[in-house]
């Protein structure tokens, strides 16, 4: 076998899942489908199923909510991490108060106004573990990267977080999503590798 | 093209929108669930492609894998002495003649950490080990007619999906758009017939009636048949140039699949 040149000897950043690779400054853009041309005129949040009142948000009205920021590393499961990054926008848990949860309510499935679609158990979009965002390094959203507004879960690999994010859905049972439909694991827990179906 | 998969949320005894969708599933998970495990694969062959692409010919020991379907990628771990790994992504550049020898097509990055290892150390006879292979969205099954627009190294599982193609008897009307920088890039050279175009983005070749510039409207409309589900690989600049075109001359987005694979 010929000398392993990679890793280079270097000490692997303890902020980076097993597996993934630290991308820099970089931010790179992956996609399934056809980027819809949406404008924050055009974008809208809303939050139905299991809640006591469907409701939705439009681009002023999800402004005058709370604001938000966060801080921390994100990661693809394409294998590349973004360590240090920020994001601005709203907590889900803020959607969800104003919408009222059922009781029964165990999981959502995020969707996209491209059609794309996700599926999360609720536990891990609540408490302050998921954001609707519409700011990145304090700048505005790139359309590339979702913007107007793009859901942001940080916890879980990326493919979770639906770029151009249309609404949530409260369920009291799985469904799973465009991904998860296709071999990729239902959760995606960057720190135990759940990358594919049976991971 | 449907599985039998799930349908998109629902609610018994309430009345909610359907949601959006990107369209059919057209691959079921593994029936069992189960977790893909890593295989030994030995390099059997490598073959250059342009000064910065080279194709590694793989034969995977032990339990043989699904057959791929053309489009999807394997996942190749390579372990240090020390026990670090590192792991990336490479689509299939070979058609599915065979389970247990597939051909990946890596390009080298050069401040990447995995390709100048695999560019520049790796030689036949060594092993690497591979999980796959994946993919659900961004595959053809040769049974429908087929639009595949490729920029530069995008161009990789799309030849698997020509190769494919052309093996199983050209059934179904396939055309392929290769888009590179210079005649140098172009991956493949010799292997595609009159189902492709290959433009040029900065440096035509002499002779070429085509003067060297980006990909457009007028490069698409010829090849545009009806029918077609249209295969977009490549930079995410290219991916959202060409799939925009398409949508602006009346392909149907749903129609359109796009892949990009992050860097190194």
């Amino acid at each position: 076998m010929a000398r392993l040149g990679f890793g280079r000897g270097q000490l692997k950043d303890p902020r980076l899942p097993p597996g993934q690779y630290d991308t820099g400054s970089s931010f790179p853009v992956l996609t399934a489908e056809v980027s819809p041309r949406l404008t924050a005129q055009d974008w809208s949040f809303r939050v139905d199923g299991l809640v006591d009142t469907a409701r939705t948000w439009d681009w002023e009205a999800a402004h005058r909510l709370q604001a938000d920021t966060w801080n921390g590393d994100i990661h693809c499961v394409t294998s590349w991490s973004k360590l240090g990054t920020s994001f601005g926008g709203v907590s889900l848990d803020t959607f969800l108060a104003e919408a009222g949860v059922k009781p029964e309510a165990t999981h959502v499935v995020a969707w996209s106004h491209s059609g794309y679609t996700t599926n999360l158990p609720l536990a891990e979009v609540t408490g302050g573990r998921a954001w609707v965002v519409w700011e990145h390094e304090g700048k505005p959203l790139p359309h590339e990267h979702g913007g107007p507004a793009r859901l942001l879960v940080p916890n879980l690999y990326f493919w979770k977080s639906a770029k151009w994010i249309g609404g949530i859905r409260l369920l009291d049972h799985d469904e799973p999503g465009f991904w998860e439909q296709r071999g990729y694991h239902e959760l995606g827990d960057p720190w135990l590798e759940q990358r594919y179906t049976g991971d | 093209m449907t599985d039998g998969l799930p349908p998109l949320p629902s609610l018994p005894g309430l009345d909610l929108p359907p949601l959006p969708t990107l369209g059919p599933v057209s691959r079921q998970v593994p029936p069992s669930g189960a977790r893909r495990r890593w295989l030994p694969a030995e390099v059997t062959a490598i073959r250059d492609e342009t000064a910065t692409a080279r194709t590694f010919r793989l034969r995977i020991r032990g339990e043989a894998p699904d057959r791929h379907v053309p489009g999807q990628h394997y996942d190749v771990r390579l372990t240090a002495p020390d026990g670090s790994t590192a792991q990336r992504s490479y689509s299939i550049a070979s058609a599915p003649d065979r389970a247990d020898e597939v051909e990946l097509t890596v390009e080298l990055i050069p401040d990447g950490e995995v390709s100048p290892f695999l560019h520049e150390e790796i030689g036949v006879g060594d092993r690497v080990e591979l999980r796959g292979p994946f993919g659900g969205w961004f595959v053809w099954r040769g049974d429908t007619p087929a639009l595949l627009l490729g920029g530069g190294s995008g161009v990789v599982p799309l030849m698997a999906m020509r190769r494919f193609w052309h093996d199983s008897g050209e059934r179904v009307p396939l055309r392929l758009l290769v888009s590179v920088r210079r005649p140098e890039d172009l991956y493949y050279r010799g292997e595609y017939g009159s189902e492709t175009t290959v433009i040029h983005t900065r440096q035509a070749p002499p002779g070429d009636p085509r003067p060297a510039g980006r990909l457009s409207a007028d490069d698409l409309r010829p090849l545009l048949t009806g029918g077609q589900i249209a295969y977009v690989c490549g930079s995410a600049g290219f991916s959202e140039h060409a799939s925009q075109l398409l949508v602006s001359l009346g392909m149907p987005a749903a129609d359109v699949r796009i892949e990009r694979f992050g860097p190194g």
